[in-house]
């Protein structure tokens, strides 16, 4: 499957192969567009249907059923006449529609006529005390091991975090025999109330019986504290313990191998910003999002983003807006082509959004650390070490780069990006807006030099290159 | 409002941040506008060579004059800039190019200048272990290093300010004229008012001169960098490639950074560039042959800063040749940064004596006066 794009040009470029790219390929390729689905994953599904062809958890229940239903889709991208191909990553994209994609340890660069981003998102940094340690991971890299391998925590854990898959989680741990000792819910007290003006919508929507089912299912199983702050791991050389302040105000310290930590998604933005797609402040999701028109178009023409890297919706949104996405290239490429308008099914999917979006906007306190958290990995940098660079003439991410190298190491700015961001803004009183975010560039995943070149691997042909 | 100010300075790169300074230090209050921020294009982007190697000899004198500062630059903006000396190699891959090395360095001496030395391939190899064998000499510049660019700019900003220097960021300088024997610039609601004007405004510099009646052959470029994971400390000078484009350092944490000049698309009201990865494909090639330890390594990152490059590659600096009380200093052509705290220091003394020892005639706008530009950006 991973053999490299047969063709240097195509109608259509889909990237990522998630529930928007599955879609949007399938409806692409199905109207005669040539279509290429390029996807870094070893098979389809993207992050909610992962492992989806290949899992080695069989019993469909302990899935669920959203999960499986993964399956139809996947088939029909791959019954479509797209050309798919798995483990390619797309490291650049530019405004001229070209671009750079790794496959196999070599490089080609592809023209598209149409791209269709559907990279998905990932998930909000959690910079609390010791997140750092060995023995923090996040709930999605949890998940990630339970669908492609069936691995679930056996020792002392704890789920720590608000947001319908912090739940969901739970209850995919619990289903497969995995130990939980406690969630920990950060959910701010407040946001019941703010989040109620918005109930009735999602009472009538999609998520909320099952949502409910799935939290009556882990709090028979697990104790789970709300209303937690103040939230803390400690440890010398590994995870030793979990510290939080209850809603009573009083702290409990509980010992742990493994803390869960997670409190919600947002847009996956690096190839979309690196490629000069504009994107805005978003202050009910608190992350960036693209500016983009009802069909998905960017700034940049020819490029939709379909799907949660077009702002968190969910699986069922992303379905839509792929097929939504799909009908903007097939309408722009065959102009007689008979599209058809699918807003309202994106709408009924959207609803009850606003309701989880006011509820699980997490509290300031696990976005903007202070002190000696550690706010960038990649070099180590702490929240104070960012405020005295604001104090010396820091005024935005971009400069900060300067000062503390920030954003610059591997995870380039995936990690610190939205931290450093709400960090500064807060700290120069002003909003995220106008403060920033890293300028990102190319290449968007890291690449081998080698790869780069498209050298000759054998070391007598090398030789032969440099003698000659 | 207007607001009177000892000079007006457009551009907050290296050399007009460091103008600000050189200002300052002579007494004067100047006020330093810029669209951006300081460093936000070429001289907080570029390679952080800091380099005497291989220049025109038409700036060498220049080039020297600001190596001196260079070496003790703590002392001047409190901050060492990430500055290191090991010397720059410039690699001849083979007979012929070194033939071209050893008439480059007769030349230089011929004319007084020491700094270029001829080396063998023993040489070579002693100063970077990790050529290619083939490779019979080069020359080598045992002064020079590299310091990081953006730490270096902001640096001289900061310390700018701190001496008195106004600076206003985030502001475009519009309606540049001359009005009552004083420069008038408007920045936003404010216009600020001086005998002096620094137009120090790099990419947008040939604008501004065209704009006061001094049009010059100029183009917008943006070459392009990258840079790749740790690999095992391997090399202490830049070097440099006589024959090809290239250049690379290692950096203490053990990146490498891959330049030499290919360029990107400059988007010069987008602010933005559009890298060509194809031409990076090649440094990567020239790199893959010439250093095996290079091969497993990663790209991190790849960019490439705007800015202005002269159509016979050395920069337009010092007075109009038109305009009393207007300086240039822009058009630096690829290798403006190691010039930025010397031209500062000789441009303030240009402002406030009148005249330098450092000589700078050739470089004078003047040259271009009764030429018809081929491209004006």
């Amino acid at each position: 499957m991973s053999a490299a794009p047969k063709h240097e040009q195509y109608d259509v470029v889909v990237i990522g192969a998630g529930p928007a790219g599955l879609a949007a390929t399938t409806a692409t390729a199905r109207a005669g567009l040539s279509t290429l689905l390029l996807d870094e994953n070893a098979g389809p599904g993207g992050q909610v249907w992962r492992a989806i062809g290949a899992t080695p958890v069989k019993n469909e229940a302990l899935l669920g059923a959203d999960y499986w239903s993964g399956a139809e889709i996947a088939r029909a991208a791959r019954d479509s006449g797209a050309e798919i191909i798995h483990r390619a990553t797309v490291w650049s994209l530019d405004r001229n529609l070209e671009l750079g994609v790794s496959v196999g340890g070599g490089s080609a660069f592809i023209k598209a006529k149409r791209v269709i981003i559907a990279t998905g998102a990932q998930e909000r940094p959690f910079p609390i005390p010791g997140w750092t340690l060995p023995g923090v991971m996040t709930a999605g890299a949890a998940q990630t091991m339970l669908k492609s391998s069936g691995l679930v925590p056996d020792g002392p854990t704890v789920l720590a975090g608000q947001g319908p898959l912090l739940w969901l989680l739970a209850a995919q741990i619990l289903r497969l025999g995995g130990r939980i000792d406690r969630v920990l819910d950060t959910t701010p007290r407040a946001n019941y109330l703010a989040a109620l003006p918005h109930a009735f919508a999602f009472m009538t929507s999609l998520y909320f019986v099952k949502g409910l089912a799935m939290m009556r299912e882990v709090r028979a199983k697990v104790k789970v504290t709300t209303g937690v702050t103040e939230l803390a791991a400690a440890g010398t050389d590994r995870l030793e313990s979990v510290s939080y302040v209850t809603a009573g105000g009083r702290r409990e310290r509980l010992p742990v191998e493994l803390l869960l930590l997670h409190h919600g998604v947002v847009p996956n933005v690096n190839l979309a910003m690196a490629a000069g797609v504009e994107h805005r402040w978003n202050e009910l999701q608190l992350c960036w999002t693209p500016v983009l028109d009802a069909d998905g178009n960017s700034s940049i023409p020819g490029i939709t983003i379909a799907g949660d890297g077009a702002g968190i919706g969910g699986a069922q949104a992303a379905l839509w807006r792929g097929r939504i996405a799909a009908e903007r290239a097939i309408k722009a490429l065959r102009p007689t082509a008979k599209v058809s308008d699918l807003s309202p099914q994106l709408k009924r999917a959207e609803r009850g959004r606003t309701f989880l979006d006011v509820l699980f906007r997490p509290a300031k306190q696990f976005r903007i650390p202070d002190g000696d958290t550690i706010v960038c990995r990649c070099e180590e940098i702490t929240a104070k070490d960012v405020l005295d660079s604001v104090a010396i003439g820091a005024t935005g991410p971009n400069q900060l780069k300067a000062y503390r190298r920030t954003g610059m190491g591997p995870c380039q700015g995936r990690l610190c990006g939205l931290t450093v961001t709400e960090l500064m803004a807060e700290a120069r009183g002003k909003s995220p807006q106008e403060i920033g975010y890293y300028r990102l560039r190319a290449p968007v995943k890291p690449i081998m030099l080698s790869e780069l070149a498209s050298l000759p691997k054998s070391d007598e042909a090398t030789k032969a290159v440099v003698r000659g | 409002m207007t607001i009177n100010t000892d000079a007006i300075i457009v551009g907050g790169g290296i050399h007009g941040c460091s103008t600000a300074l050189h200002l300052c230090l002579a007494g004067l209050k100047p006020v330093l506008i810029e669209k951006d921020y300081a460093g936000r294009h070429a001289s907080g982007v570029n390679a952080g060579g800091v380099r005497q190697l291989a220049r025109d000899v038409a700036e060498i004198p220049l080039s020297i004059r600001s190596m001196g500062i260079w070496e003790s630059i703590a002392a001047l903006v409190d901050d060492d800039c990430g500055f290191e000396s090991h010397g720059q190699v410039l690699v001849a891959e083979n007979a012929a190019e070194l033939a071209a090395c050893r008439e480059r360095v007769a030349d230089l001496n011929a004319r007084g200048f020491s700094h270029e030395e001829l080396i063998d391939s023993a040489e070579l190899r002693r100063l970077v272990p990790a050529v290619a064998e083939s490779c019979p000499g080069g020359i080598v510049s045992r002064r020079d290093g590299a310091a990081q660019p953006a730490r270096t700019t902001t640096a001289f900003r900061r310390k700018a300010e701190q001496l008195g220097a106004i600076i206003r960021e985030g502001v475009t300088a519009s309606n540049i004229r001359k009005e009552d024997r004083l420069w008038r610039v408007d920045v936003g609601d404010d216009t600020y008012a001086a005998p002096i004007l620094v137009n120090a405004a790099g990419a947008w510099g040939g604008r501004i001169a065209a704009g006061l009646g001094e049009p010059v052959p100029v183009t917008t470029v943006a070459p392009m960098l990258m840079i790749t994971s740790p690999v095992p400390h391997f090399i202490d000078p830049v070097v440099i490639l006589r024959g090809r484009k290239l250049s690379f350092k290692q950096f203490k944490n053990g990146t490498v950074l891959i330049g030499g000049g290919h360029l990107a698309a400059p988007d010069q009201d987008r602010n933005e560039t559009v890298l060509d990865w194809r031409s990076l494909a090649i440094s990567a090639r020239t790199v893959f042959e010439l250093f095996p330890v290079m091969r497993s390594a990663t790209i991190m990152r790849a960019w490439a800063g705007i800015e202005a490059r002269m159509q016979d590659d050395i920069p337009v600096f010092g007075p109009s040749a038109v305009h009393e009380g207007l300086f240039h200093q822009f058009g630096f052509s690829l290798h403006g940064f190691q010039l930025g705290p010397g031209a500062g220091a000789v441009m303030a003394e240009l402002i406030v004596h009148g005249g330098t020892q450092t000589r700078i005639g050739e470089l004078s706008i003047e040259r271009f006066r009764n030429a018809s530009p081929s491209a004006t950006a």
